[in-house]
C-alpha cells in the first residue's frame, strides 16, 4: 500500500509552492540530492538527451531505484537526481523528434521525399529556374500553390458537386462556356480547378481587359493560365489544343443583382462561337449553380466605380458594413453541370464569317445553358444544403 | 558578281559588327559603311564614307559605289551621344525619308533591308498575348521611339509600294541582348538594384545580338520580301529574368518606377523612356512563325539561353558608360 502512494507522488508533485525540498516539483534538486551526485558527473546530461522519456517529467530523490533502471537504460544511477541547473531547455532529441513528428504530420509517410521535392521547388522558384509558356502560364506554380489554395475552399465550403464530366474531351482544344455569377469571378476559379482534378487538363480561361490592367490580378491571371479575351488569343489557344474557359455574360452577368439571379444576361457579340466555327472545336456548356448567392449583390456604388474605374462596387448585406468579414463568401452548395459538346466541326471556317449562323450557335448555347440552371434549380433542396 | 552592300548606322557597336561581318561573307563583294561619326573600333574590310543620311548626298554614295543593297540599322532608342530628343527623331525620321528617297532615285539598288523593332506593337493591357506581323498596335505611339519607328515604317511601306521591284524586308527584331549590347533595356538589368513595378510581372522576349547579325545577313543575301518578327523561342517574366540574375529587386508603384526612371534619365544614370515602363508593366510577346516559314531563319539562341549568355557576361565585369544603342 505505502509503495503505491509513493508511487503516486511521483505523477502528482505535493507541495509545489513550498521551499525547495523533497518532491518540490522545482527543477532544483535539492541540496540532498546535489550531495549526493559527484562532482564529474556534470556532462552526464548529454547523454541523458537518449533517454527522452525520462526528461520531461522531473523524477524525485523518493522515486524507487528500480523504476527508474526499466525506462532509462542509465548506466549510472546518480546523474538522474542530480541535473545541473544550467540545463533546463528541452533537449536536442526532443527537438528533432518534434520536427519529425511535425514534419509526418505535415507531409505524411514519406515525408523525407516530399520535403526534398518542397526545398527543390523552393529553389527553383527562387532561381528562376521554371518554364513559361507563350502565355506567361506558369505551371508548376498553378499546380502546386493555387491549386492546392483552392481546393479546401472548394472541397469543404462549396462542396462542390460535379456532372457530366465525361463531356470535356480527354484531348484537343475545346471551348467551355459557362454562366458567370457572383460578384467576384470565384466560379472561373472552381471552374478550373474541377477540370484541373477531375478532368486532369488545365482550362485556360479568357479574361476581360480590366483584369490585365490592375496590379497583382493582372499577373496572378497570366501565372494562372489566363489570356485576353480576345478573337486573336482565344483562336490561338483553341487551334493549339487547349482547353478555353469563357464567360460570355462578361461584368453584365458577374456583376447582376441578387434579384436576377440565374438570369442569364446577353452573350457578348459571340465572339467565342466565330472563334470556335473557325478552329473547329466543339463547345461544351457549363451551368454552374450556387455561385450566385456568394455574394447577393443588393447595390451597386456606380459614381465610386465610375471614379476609380471599375464596372461597380457590390454592397451586399455583409459588405461593406461588417469589412473583411463581409468578404467572405457565404457557403452555399454549388453544382456544376458540363453539358453535351456542340460540335462546330461540320461547319467550314468559311461559315464563321456568317454573322447568322453565329448568332444561332450563341443562341443555342445559350438556351442550353439557361434550360439547364432551371433544371438544376428546380432539383436543389436548399441554397446551403 | 558579288553584292555590294550599304550599311547605315555604322557607327554604333551593332552596326560595325554587322558590317564587319557581312564584309567576310563570300556572296558579298563590298560592304560600305555610312555614318556622321567615324565607328569606334576596328571595321576590318568595310569602306567607311562619311555622310550624313539626312542629306541628298547619301544618293550621290549610292549612285558612285554602285549599291545594290541597303540595310538601314539607324533607327536609334536612345538619344545617346547624338544630342537631344530633337535630334533623334530628325536622325530617325529625316535621315530614313532622305535614304528612302535616295533608294527610289537609284537605278541600282535591288534590296532593302530595314532593322526596326517589336516596340512598334507598343505595351498594353489589351494587347493579345501574341503579336503577328499583321497587327498594329493597340495605341498610336505617340512619343519617343515607338513613334519614330512607327512612322519610319510607313515611309518603308510607301517606298515599298512606289518601287515594287525592289524587294523589301523589315525586321522586326525583338529586344537585343548579349554581352556587347548596351540598349535601355541591358542598362536597366545592369542596374544594381532593378525596380519592378509593383504588381505586373512582363513578359519578355530576347533576341540574341549574333541572331541579329545573323538575320540581317540572311535577309541581305536572300532578299526575300516581308515584314517579320524575329525573337528567340520562349519568353521569360521580368520577375524570372531577375532571378536569374540573381540582383536584388525592388517592387514600387508604377509612378514611382516613371519618376525613378526620369530621375535617372536626367542624371544620365540610365535611359528609361516611358515606352519601356510600359514594357516592363505589361510586357510584350510576339509570334515568330513567320520567320520560320517564309523567311527561313531559324535563331540559335532562344530568349532563356539568350538572357544566360547576357547573365554569363555581366558576372565577371560590368561594363558601364555606353547609353547607345
Amino acid at each position: 500500500m505505502a509503495e503505491e502512494a509513493r508511487e503516486d507522488a511521483v505523477v502528482i508533485p505535493i507541495g509545489t509552492g513550498g521551499r525547495p525540498g523533497r518532491g518540490s516539483g522545482s527543477a532544483r534538486p535539492s541540496s540532498a540530492a546535489r550531495n549526493l551526485a559527484p562532482p564529474a558527473a556534470k556532462p552526464a546530461p548529454r547523454k541523458r538527451a537518449a533517454a527522452k522519456k525520462a526528461t520531461p517529467k522531473k523524477p524525485t530523490p523518493k522515486k524507487p531505484a528500480p523504476e527508474r533502471a526499466a525506462d532509462a537504460p542509465d548506466p549510472t544511477p546518480g546523474p538522474a537526481t542530480t541535473r545541473p541547473r544550467l540545463d533546463t531547455g528541452i533537449p536536442v532529441g526532443d527537438w528533432l523528434s518534434a520536427l519529425q513528428g511535425a514534419a509526418l504530420e505535415v507531409f505524411g509517410d514519406d515525408w523525407e521525399r516530399r520535403l526534398a521535392e518542397l526545398l527543390a521547388f523552393a529553389r527553383r522558384r527562387l532561381e528562376g529556374d521554371y518554364e513559361v509558356d507563350d502565355y506567361g502560364f506558369d505551371r508548376e506554380l498553378t499546380e502546386r500553390f493555387f491549386m492546392t489554395a483552392l481546393r479546401p475552399i472548394a472541397q469543404k465550403w462549396f462542396r462542390l458537386e460535379v456532372r457530366g464530366l465525361e463531356n470535356i474531351p480527354a484531348e484537343g482544344g475545346a471551348l467551355v462556356v459557362s454562366n458567370h455569377s457572383g460578384t467576384v469571378p470565384l466560379d472561373g476559379l472552381m471552374t478550373m480547378l474541377t477540370v484541373h482534378d477531375h478532368a486532369h487538363r488545365f482550362l485556360r480561361p479568357l479574361g476581360a481587359d480590366l483584369v490585365f490592367k490592375l496590379p497583382v490580378v493582372s499577373s496572378l491571371a497570366r501565372k494562372g493560365g489566363a489570356t485576353l479575351a480576345c478573337v486573336e488569343d482565344a483562336e490561338r489557344m483553341l487551334s493549339g489544343g487547349d482547353l478555353v474557359g469563357v464567360w460570355p455574360e462578361g461584368f453584365k452577368g458577374i456583376g447582376k443583382p441578387f434579384s436576377e439571379r440565374y438570369k442569364l444576361q446577353r452573350f457578348g457579340r459571340g465572339g467565342f462561337v466565330s472563334a470556335a466555327l473557325r478552329t473547329g472545336v466543339p463547345i461544351i456548356p457549363l451551368s454552374v449553380v450556387g455561385a450566385e448567392e456568394i455574394y447577393p449583390l443588393v447595390g451597386n456604388v456606380p459614381s465610386l466605380a465610375r471614379l476609380l474605374g471599375v464596372p461597380y462596387i457590390p454592397v451586399t448585406p455583409f459588405f461593406p458594413w461588417l469589412g473583411p468579414l463581409g468578404m467572405v463568401p457565404l457557403p452555399s452548395k454549388w453544382v456544376l453541370e458540363f453539358g453535351e459538346p456542340i460540335r462546330t466541326d461540320s461547319y467550314d471556317a468559311a461559315e464563321a464569317e456568317d454573322p447568322m449562323l453565329v448568332f444561332n450557335v450563341t443562341d443555342q448555347v445559350r438556351e442550353t445553358i439557361q434550360h439547364t440552371l432551371f433544371d438544376l434549380l428546380r432539383e436543389r433542396d436548399g441554397v446551403f444544403s | 558578281m558579288g553584292r555590294v552592300v550599304l550599311v547605315t548606322g555604322i557607327s554604333r557597336d551593332i552596326g560595325r559588327r554587322f558590317a564587319r561581318a557581312a564584309a567576310g561573307d563570300p556572296s558579298i563583294e563590298r560592304v560600305i559603311g555610312v555614318d556622321v561619326v567615324p565607328p569606334r573600333g576596328d571595321i576590318g574590310d568595310v569602306s567607311f564614307v562619311r555622310a550624313d543620311i539626312r542629306n541628298p548626298v547619301i544618293a550621290k554614295v549610292l549612285a558612285k559605289e554602285d549599291v545594290d543593297t541597303v540595310v538601314h540599322m539607324s533607327v536609334i532608342a536612345t538619344p545617346g551621344s547624338a544630342g537631344g530628343r530633337g535630334t533623334m527623331k530628325e536622325l530617325n525620321v529625316i535621315g530614313s525619308m532622305q535614304l528612302l528617297a535616295a533608294c527610289q532615285k537609284s537605278t541600282t539598288v535591288e534590296r532593302l533591308v530595314v532593322k526596326s523593332t517589336t516596340t512598334v506593337y507598343g505595351s498594353s493591357p489589351r494587347d493579345p498575348a501574341m503579336f503577328t506581323e499583321d497587327m498594329g498596335p493597340k495605341r498610336q505611339p505617340s512619343s519617343g521611339y515607338a513613334k519614330d519607328v512607327f512612322e519610319v515604317e510607313g515611309y518603308v511601306r510607301g517606298f515599298a509600294r512606289r518601287r515594287p521591284d525592289v524587294d523589301v524586308t523589315m525586321i522586326r527584331a525583338a529586344n537585343v541582348i548579349g554581352p556587347h549590347v548596351a540598349s535601355p533595356l541591358t542598362n536597366y538589368f545592369r542596374l544594381p538594384v532593378i525596380p519592378r513595378v509593383l504588381g505586373f510581372d512582363p513578359r519578355l522576349q530576347f533576341l540574341h545580338e549574333d541572331d541579329l547579325m545573323a538575320v540581317l545577313r540572311h535577309a541581305a543575301t536572300s532578299g526575300i520580301p516581308g515584314t517579320f518578327n524575329v525573337a528567340g523561342d520562349g519568353l521569360l517574366t521580368l520577375s524570372q529574368a531577375v532571378r536569374r540574375l540573381g540582383t536584388p529587386s525592388v517592387a514600387l508603384p508604377r509612378f514611382a518606377v516613371g519618376r525613378l526612371g526620369a530621375t535617372m534619365r536626367q542624371a544620365r544614370l540610365s535611359d528609361f523612356s516611358p515606352e519601356q515602363l510600359g514594357y516592363l508593366t505589361y510586357g510584350r510577346g510576339v509570334d515568330t512563325t513567320r520567320m520560320r516559314t517564309h523567311l527561313g531563319f531559324e535563331p540559335a539562341y532562344s530568349t532563356a539561353e539568350a538572357f544566360a549568355d547576357f547573365c554569363r557576361a555581366l558576372a565577371p565585369a560590368e561594363p558601364q558608360g555606353a547609353s547607345r544603342g
